[in-house]
């Protein structure tokens, strides 16, 4: 059975919170939407996370990390690398949107909206640091696989956009 | 092993990824602008996130104690059954984003198509990997289109390009026996039915670009039973150093 919601014991949840990306600090693990299940069978926490992107690096990072702050909490746990169903930008909360804009990353738009972007060089992204729509894409692949390189034509600032994944 | 056929398969789609993800990592450092560097590192790496998952599969299918390390690493050249269009060198960035481009259409059709197979490991990896390779077909394409219809010099660069790679498309609708037994039972793609949308495609792209459909009929192919041209020795040299100098070395 495939489905997008997500089963978390609620007990885990402020645990689970204190758990970051390692590339975008600001960003909880929860936030993010990449925790699909996390659930208490046997004193065992059993946890599935999902990749933002097939080679994302910080997987292994962010399993570890879990295992320890649960650790810390009083819990043994089990973490497995899901799949299905594939982790989309749906996912990000609307507080991890603000936490990516307070970071000075661009949040992502809808599906037609990024393509738009990206395809057809509308200037549609808010630049992080001025506000302005007046920003170009410098290129559709950035610092990370989940970003986009652009920068603003108003405050020349260069910044990152988190690209649409549907 | 109970199921050589899915075995094989799997590394069917899997080395593909992986020597076409080693020839983009060798852009790391190198490529011709920051932004193209990324680019061919950040798909580079996409690559590999996908041949992972293949090969974690691969070796719970295998059971035979190997890990996906080991079938990465360890395989010797003839038994690397990739396509020959995935080892062609980084001759310059024309033959880079030609190579890329021709593989792109492909893997695109294919991964689409592997979405819906019986088999729900691979479905997965497929349905994750396609929001990947979407983006690097834009990447590809849009190269192609720049370059081709860009100046003299770099229309004829990437006319060379296409033309030398050209010979390799026509394996890439070749069917090996673990291809039919999986076909057959619903899980593998019957890729001899994506070669019309592929050529529809890449020549429409191609006339968008400015650029000749290449004419030759003739097509080198070998890659798929292991029969692989004279760059694939260099690239696993390279690949595989580290295991070969420090065996069962980790990170």
């Amino acid at each position: 059975m495939i489905t997008s919601q997500q089963h978390i014991d609620p007990k885990l949840i402020a645990i689970l919170e204190t758990v970051s990306d390692p590339e975008i600090p600001v960003l909880s693990i929860m936030d993010m939407g990449v925790v699909r299940t996390a659930i208490i069978e046997d004193e065992v926490v059993k946890v599935q996370i999902t990749p933002t992107y097939s080679g994302c690096p910080a997987m292994d990072v962010i399993g570890d990390d879990i295992k320890k702050a649960l650790q810390d909490a009083g819990y043994k746990s089990e973490v497995e690398l899901i799949l299905t169903p594939a982790w989309t930008t749906d996912w990000i909360t609307p507080r991890g949107r603000k936490a990516l804009e307070d970071y000075g990353i661009a949040a992502p738009l809808g599906p037609e909206a990024d393509k738009d972007v990206l395809l057809h060089g509308k200037r549609l992204v808010k630049c992080p640091q001025c506000g302005s729509i007046n920003t170009k894409m410098v290129s559709q692949f950035g610092s990370t696989a989940c970003k986009a390189q652009f920068q603003c034509e108003d405050c020349l600032e260069p910044f990152d956009y988190f690209k649409c994944l549907k | 092993m109970n199921n050589t056929n899915l075995y094989h398969y799997i590394l069917g789609i899997a080395d593909n990824s992986l020597i076409l993800g080693q020839r983009m990592g060798e852009l790391c450092g190198h490529g011709p602008s920051l932004e193209t560097d990324i680019a061919c590192t950040n798909i580079s790496l996409d690559l590999f996130g996908q041949v992972r998952s293949y090969y974690q599969y691969a070796a719970k299918i295998a059971n035979d104690g190997r890990t996906e390390d080991d079938i990465a690493m360890l395989r010797k050249e003839r038994e690397y059954v990739n396509v020959l269009l995935a080892e062609q060198p980084n001759t310059d960035f024309a033959y880079t984003m030609a190579r890329h481009f021709l593989f792109d259409v492909y893997h695109f059709l294919f991964l689409t198509e592997l979405q819906k197979s019986k088999d729900l490991t691979l479905a997965a990896i497929a349905t994750k990997s396609l929001k990947e390779v979407s983006y690097h077909q834009r990447f590809s394409t849009d190269w192609i289109k720049r370059l081709g219809d860009g100046t003299e010099e770099s229309h004829q660069r990437m006319q060379n390009a296409i033309n030398d790679l050209w010979t390799y498309t026509d394996e890439l609708f070749h069917q090996t026996d673990a291809d039919k037994a999986m076909v057959a039972e619903g899980i593998g793609v019957d890729v001899t039915r994506l070669k019309a949308a592929y050529y529809d495609k890449v020549n429409a792209i191609l006339e968008e670009a400015t650029l000749s459909i290449p004419e030759s009929k003739y097509f080198q192919k070998g890659g798929k039973k292991g029969i692989h041209t004279e760059h694939m020795g260099y690239l696993l040299t390279e690949l595989q150093y580290m295991q070969r100098t420090y065996p069962n070395m980790e990170w």
